[in-house]
């Protein structure tokens, strides 16, 4: 029983801590909500795979200050994101500008797919126009293998 | 001819493959820095051991240097610190520090306890210089130019193959 009083009172204590961060959110939430916007435009360059709004990670806050403090000095989404890309690369960008070396990431996969589907066509026009001596008759063993199937699921 | 075609799906198969293999053969972590080929970002920073003396960007304009990036709180540094500590004897350029969000006092402990191999560590307690040099995992390692142009950017601690096969040629280039 003291053990679970004391595992109550730390986490009344852990949200307490939480609780202190808080303020400085709910201070300017226009603010806030722009940089948010922002933020989530950026990755995280430690855990690439999320974005500076979603990580905890020591850098993502050092980021999201530097981005609070730009708008704070009134600069625009444009001026804070060329502040980004010209310290960390493209690859801060969670949405890759369109350019000679992109192109591929983003216009091979419908490429791709137009590819296939004329390929698709063709294959499938040329088919149809062939005579039925092209194709294999159906053979009569595989209709008999079909009804003993059926006869024996009966 | 007809009679390879079917060949044809194979051959993209294997040209997909290609691509995926080398993919895999990328490190995701080594983002290419686009400070390469650019001037280093200015600074003026206190030296970590005399908070009183500032070094500034153009103080080292003219010659070739390097600029490490440590911190006391960073376990692969530590890795590396032998390397720069024998290097730094024979090194034909100055190093620098750069203890990145460090206190100074945990970053002067290290030093001592560790050995210093730098010319002088610029304190950058709260990060902003290192967030100018795209600075996202410790350590870090820049080469810059006499005109103070980035040459080379090492993420991750330097290894032995990278100090000789990478490092020291470049210096000698830019020292010629």
């Amino acid at each position: 029983m003291p053990r679970l009083l004391i595992a109550l009172a730390a986490l009344v204590l852990a949200a307490a801590v939480h609780a202190a961060d808080a303020p400085l959110t709910a201070a300017e939430p226009e603010l806030e909500k722009q940089m948010l916007r922002i933020s989530a435009e950026l990755r995280c360059l430690v855990c690439q795979n999320q974005t500076i709004a979603d990580s905890n990670a020591d850098l993502a806050v050092d980021l999201r200050n530097q981005v609070r403090d730009m708008l704070r000095q009134g600069q625009s989404q444009q001026q804070i994101i060329d502040y980004m890309t010209a310290r960390y690369g493209d690859f801060v960008l969670y949405r890759p500008p369109i350019k000679g070396t992109t192109f591929l990431l983003w216009f091979g996969p419908t490429a791709l797919m137009v590819a296939g589907l004329v390929t698709l066509v063709l294959v499938l026009r040329r088919r149809s126009r062939l005579g039925a001596e092209h194709f294999d008759p159906e053979e009569p063993e595989d209709t008999d293998a079909d009804k003993r199937s059926t006869d024996t699921a009966r | 001819m007809k009679r390879w075609q079917f060949l044809a799906p194979l051959a993209l198969f294997g040209v997909l493959l290609a691509f995926l293999g080398a993919g895999l053969s990328l490190n995701p972590r080594e983002v290419p820095s686009p400070l390469i080929g650019k001037p280093a970002p200015a600074f003026e920073l206190a030296r970590l051991d005399d908070p009183a003396q500032k070094i500034s960007h153009a103080d080292l304009q003219g010659q070739v240097w390097i600029l490490n990036v440590w911190a006391s709180w960073c376990a692969a540094c530590r890795e590396e610190h032998p390397l720069l500590v024998e290097f730094s004897r024979r090194s034909p350029v100055p190093l620098y520090g750069l203890n990145y969000k460090d206190k100074r006092d945990d970053g002067l402990a290290w030093l001592r306890r560790f050995g210093d191999p730098y010319t002088a560590s610029l304190h950058d307690f709260e990060g902003r210089v290192g967030l100018d040099f795209g600075v996202y995992g410790v350590p870090e390692t820049f080469v810059i130019d006499k005109q103070g142009v980035v040459r080379f950017k090492q993420i991750g601690p330097v290894t032995p193959e990278v100090l000789r096969d990478r490092i020291e040629p470049l210096l000698k280039q830019l020292n010629a």
